[in-house]
């Protein structure tokens, strides 16, 4: 194993199962994953292949059945679900296929409900949240729904939510899986901008060209990394 | 999270879905103004007969002629069967029992009145001055039967307010002469409209002294005396004494029956318990029903949203935070739907007034706040149990959940 310190993100020995009735899925078996900060890392592989399940677990949004995880040299996977709670905010953003918008906010609520939880004063979320929305191009749609937005902005109101806390790891599960191609492609060159800033990057794809895009290319089949491939000769660190 | 910020976000939750949101008040305003209105409609028949019942006097002890049934056999009954009647000097012997205020004696009987061409039949009563106390009537015009001994009576009498209308119209009857039967009477005074008692109203009333009444009526007997007592308390010492001094002057024999209203109020005041027990009954059921609404609609609409609290959680919300959301929320819409219900009740009960203002329906505190604390209770809990079931999941489970 690699030097953990230095490490944002070790995994050892994960296994997730899920009981469907009577029948088990191993949706991981053994993972072993070991990340540094500021990567950019690309999960790709067949349906059912624990994609999800993977990141899901990075993210806190799900645990493991076996295995150990330590975000930034803690081991979470002990964590009481508070404590967890608090990991997810300050250092975890996560971009979902579906954007999960609250359809009854508009889109500048939507981008400051971090900001509302976590206890922040207005004053400083409304300057956090116009910055925000100047960011992402979104200042005009500010007080849109999220019915009243396409595709594109949605996914940029869900992306600008996910990273005003700054968080230390970005995690998009198929984030353009429902965008066309251009709006894809803006999506992705969003989040290689954050990527480029620091903050660590994994991103869930079916779609080659896009997973070659990325430094680091994690390849899954049936719950098991199956190759796991850093091009560094064609990209300076 | 700030306080104002989940305050925010409650009823931004509850605005943000009329639909549910419309539901729910409708389920709470229904079931807290149904037990309201039909509480005020319950009490209010138990008010509006006691009510019948107080008119006819407070501390009232009423003698009649004849043995109840209920007091057993005794054979000294086996010799003299036929009661003695109840005389003018019974209820003068009674004014001297201790704890007795005054006393009215009562004779009825129907009669003829005529004046200025009129003629018409009418019940009269033959009494003495303190009748318009003890019954608790209320002149309109004049003065009511003079003060005097119990065996001569004046010739005058007292109208009711129908009699007098008939007779005289707008015309002043006071010191007019009427033909009552045989005899001559001046008119003194007329009672005011819409006096009862006992079901019976005295607007059609002719009210003359005892004595003047038992001469017409050609009888030394009355119907009943009416004693009234110096105090509630005094009520059952009074009856006994009543009772004593009555059997003393019969020689030893009881054959007269001594009721006193208080008993009869007793009675009456269960069985109308009872009816307002029922009634609330029926509010309960109606309640429970709305209950069983409120329960649906929150049940439904915080399970459509477990995918929110998903999100919630996924943003960095403990589980403790989520939960306070949704209880800020439940208690933000109960108790709106409570108030409103609430409301609509007591407007209901204003109507029923308005349109009945003889019926006292008010509804009882008590049910008020029964109908507000289970319309409460069930909103809160059926909004909050779901909300605090799906904060316990993990968050991914709660995002896809459907
Ligand atoms: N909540 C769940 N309950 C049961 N099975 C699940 C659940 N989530 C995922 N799975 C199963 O685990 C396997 C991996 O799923 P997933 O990680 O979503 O795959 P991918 O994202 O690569 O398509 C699949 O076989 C899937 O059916
Ligand atoms: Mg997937």
């Amino acid at each position: 194993m690699p030097e953990a310190a230095e490490s944002l993100i070790v995994l050892n020995g994960i296994d997730r199962t899920f009981t469907l009735g009577d029948s088990k899925v191993h949706a991981l078996r053994n993972v072993n994953l070991n990340i540094a900060p500021g990567e950019y890392i690309a999960v790709m592989g067949p349906s059912g292949s624990g994609k999800s399940t993977l990141l899901n677990l990075i993210g806190l949004l799900d645990r493991a059945d076996a295995g150990t995880y330590q975000l930034e040299g803690r081991d979470v996977t002990t964590l009481d679900p508070d404590e967890q709670a608090k990991v997810r905010s300050e250092r975890i953003g996560f971009i979902f296929q579906s954007f999960h918008l609250v359809p009854r906010l508009t889109a500048a609520a939507n981008i400051e409900l971090p900001l509302t939880l976590s206890g922040m004063p207005a004053a400083e979320r409304a300057k956090r949240v116009s910055q925000a929305l100047k960011e992402y191009g979104l200042t005009d749609r500010a007080q849109h729904r999220s019915n009243e937005l396409s595709g594109g902005q949605r996914q940029r109101v869900a992306i600008a939510r996910a990273t005003i806390l700054r968080p230390a790891v970005l995690l998009a599960d198929e984030p353009t899986g429902n965008l066309d191609r251009v709006t894809g492609e803006e999506v992705v060159r969003l989040l290689e901008a954050l990527n480029t800033q620091g903050m660590t990057l994994i991103v869930v794809t079916h779609d080659q060209a896009l997973g070659a895009r990325a430094r680091r290319q994690i390849r899954m089949d049936d719950g098991s990394i199956v190759s796991d491939v850093t091009s560094k000769p064609s990209q300076p660190t | 999270m700030k306080i104002t910020d989940t305050l925010r976000y409650a009823s931004d939750a509850a605005t943000g879905t009329p639909l549910r949101t419309g539901l729910l008040m409708l389920a709470m305003s229904i079931g807290v103004a149904a037990v309201v209105i039909l509480t005020a409609l319950g009490d209010g028949a138990r008010r509006y007969v006691v009510g019948q019942f107080s008119a006819i006097g407070s501390n009232l002890v009423i003698v009649l002629p004849g043995r109840s049934e209920t007091r057993g056999f005794n054979p000294a009954n086996l010799v003299t069967s036929t009661p003695r009647d109840l005389t003018v000097d019974d209820a003068s012997a009674l004014l001297r029992v201790s704890g007795v205020l005054r006393i009215s004696p009562v004779l009825i009987g129907t009669t003829e009145i005529s004046a200025a061409g009129k003629l018409r039949e009418a019940m009269m009563v033959g009494t003495n001055d303190d009748f318009i106390r003890v019954r608790q009537l209320k002149l309109g015009l004049g003065h009511f039967l003079s003060k005097g001994d119990l065996r001569h009576g004046a010739a005058e009498v007292v109208l009711g307010a129908l009699i007098r209308q008939e007779i005289f119209g707008t015309e002043n009857p006071l010191g007019k002469t009427v033909r009552i039967g045989d005899r001559r009477l001046r008119v003194v005074g007329v009672l005011t409209e819409g006096g009862s008692g006992m079901g019976m109203t005295t607007d059609e009333l002719l009210i003359v002294p005892v004595a003047t009444a038992q001469a017409m009526l050609n009888t030394n007997t009355l119907f009943r005396i009416l004693v009234e007592a110096r105090s509630r308390e005094q009520i059952g010492e009074v009856k006994t004494r009543v009772l004593k001094m009555i059997t003393q002057r019969h020689e030893g024999e009881e054959d007269v029956t001594v009721i006193t209203q208080d008993a009869v109020l007793q009675t009456f005041d269960k069985i109308l318990n009872v009816l307002t027990l029922g009634v609330a009954g029926i509010a309960a059921i109606s309640l429970a029903v709305a209950g069983i609404l409120v329960m649906n609609v929150m049940l439904v609409s915080v399970t459509q949203r477990t995918g929110e609290i998903g999100l919630l959680k996924a943003l960095g919300a403990t589980s403790a935070a989520v939960r306070q959301l949704f209880m800020v929320e439940a208690v933000l819409l109960s108790l709106t739907g409570g108030m409103l219900g609430t409301g609509l009740g007591y407007l209901g009960a204003a109507i029923l007034r308005h349109l009945y203002p003889t019926f006292p329906a008010y509804p009882p505190l008590w049910a008020v706040l029964a109908g507000l604390g289970t319309a409460l209770a069930s909103g809160l809990i059926f909004g909050v149990m779901p909300a605090r079931r799906a904060a316990q999941l993990d968050p991914i489970q709660a995002l896809t959940k459907r």
